[in-house]
């Protein structure tokens, strides 16, 4: 059996100790140590983006991350974008633009659009479609997660 | 997953102790994009991943201007394209780093990686070798320098042998005069592996021809440094009939295989291609005026 092993880590702002599987990803952790499941699992293996989420200042796949390597790490899940109760604006132009139908995907896109307006505040729309190309939705055709991201864009 | 044991060194010889310790099934984990999915898969049998990302040399860039630039191999590939100076003297790094895969693996990916994968159509390889790249290689014996055109000797083989990690990768100062640009073709712009690519480094003198290396990716069992376009370059004058003799030798080196990608045909015409853009792209980056990358 794999062991157990003890991380600390911070997570959504909040200095946490978890235990997991010496085996466990990232995701997977997330979601069955912590009960952070807006982390989806989608392809795991790197190419969809559902499971994204900010690691010390930069965007990545959680499945593929181990959870062991995130000692001392800081990670930003869907959940943590909030602001005291509040909706980012970016989360805000999601729901006015219609910019998710099944929603699987939505959490990744908007924890990597998130880290794209930090970075670049006022991205082109090729910006935006190269920044957003890891991200798979089969619902919407991208065009409407496109403009919600411009939207948010516009409001900053 | 597999069974597997994690641990995290600080110093290189405590790296090539614990990949010695562990065996063929002991991993060099530095972004993990491809590795943990492999060992996910079963498709590489893992017992160990040796984390390198917490040696100092293995994530540090530096460059000095006589040195070169020498690039930690487990450096992400956003810190490579954020780079300010590898943007102004060494743009072609900066086309491949901001090729592999999308921005969540350019978070975490690395050439060390994309070059000890030793895949046929790693973006990093080609570029490397116009580059002049070489990697430090260090394990049980000690150190060895290999060169980047050396490395990769069939689909996912390389020199590696046991025990050994790749520390850093070495490029040498920027030769005055010269530039060089990294293309690949695929459907759709992002996020897809290359259907063929090319990498061409240049230096005129004048306006002639003093240095061209020249090399391709998808269109052999490993990326394929051309040795004979320089010589059909070099001496010669930069002029339409000299980069159709270059696209040429391209074409002709190209020796790819049919698959859901591309034919042959299309690969060995895609090599013609790429060859005659990269050219004409680096001149362009010698003579300034060219400051795209992807």
């Amino acid at each position: 059996m794999s062991q157990r092993i003890i991380v600390n880590s911070n997570i959504n702002g909040e200095n946490i100790e978890f235990m997991a599987d010496e085996r466990d990803s990232l995701l997977e952790a997330l979601r069955d140590r912590i009960g952070l499941t807006g982390v989806k699992e989608g392809c795991n293996n790197g190419n969809c983006g559902a499971c994204a989420v900010i690691m010390d200042g930069r965007l990545v796949n959680s499945c593929c991350v181990m959870a062991a390597e995130c000692q001392d790490a800081s990670i930003t899940t869907v959940e943590g974008l909030e602001k005291d109760g509040q909706l980012t604006t970016l989360q805000q132009t999601f729901l006015e633009d219609a910019a998710l139908q099944c929603g699987i995907c939505t959490p990744g896109f908007l924890v990597a659009a998130t880290a794209l307006l930090e970075f670049n505040p006022h991205p082109t729309e090729h910006e935006i479609r190269f920044w957003l190309a890891g991200n798979l939705c089969r619902c919407t055709g991208y065009d409407k997660i496109i403009r919600a991201v411009q939207h948010a864009a516009e409001r900053a | 997953m597999q069974d597997v044991k994690y641990t995290r060194p600080t110093t290189v010889q405590e790296a090539v102790r614990l990949l010695q310790e562990g065996g063929p099934t002991a991993r060099v984990l530095a972004g993990g994009t491809d590795i943990i999915v492999m060992a996910r898969e079963r498709r590489r049998d893992t017992s160990v991943f040796v984390d390198v990302k917490h040696i100092p040399e293995l994530t540090s860039i530096s460059f000095d201007q006589t040195a070169g630039l020498t690039l930690g191999a487990a450096t992400p590939l956003y810190r490579i394209y954020r780079d300010e100076t590898i943007r102004r003297l060494y743009p072609a790094l900066v086309d491949s780093a901001s090729l592999i895969g999308g921005t969540a693996i350019q978070g975490r990916a690395s050439f060390g990686g994309n070059l000890a994968n030793a895949g046929p159509a790693g973006d990093s390889i080609p570029t490397m070798m116009v580059l002049e790249g070489t990697a430090n290689i260090v394990g049980p014996n000690g150190a060895r320098q290999v060169k980047a055109e050396d490395f990769c000797t069939a689909p996912g083989r390389s020199v590696l042998e046991l025990g050994e990690v790749i520390v850093s990768l070495h490029f040498p100062a920027p030769k005055p005069n010269a530039n060089a640009r990294y293309l690949r073709f695929i459907p759709r712009n992002e996020m897809d592996i290359a259907v063929a690519s090319c990498a061409t480094h240049i230096q005129l003198e004048g306006n002639n021809i003093s240095y061209l290396k020249l090399s391709l990716g998808a269109v052999a069992a490993t990326p394929l440094f051309v040795a004979e376009a320089s010589t059909a370059a070099v001496g010669k004058p930069l002029n339409e009939e000299t980069i159709a003799a270059v696209a040429t030798v391209a074409r002709n080196a190209a020796r790819p295989i049919d698959d859901m990608r591309g034919s042959i045909r299309q690969r060995k015409q895609l090599s013609y291609v790429l060859a005659e853009r990269t050219i004409r792209d680096a001149v362009h980056r010698i003579k300034g005026e060219q400051t795209e990358f992807n």
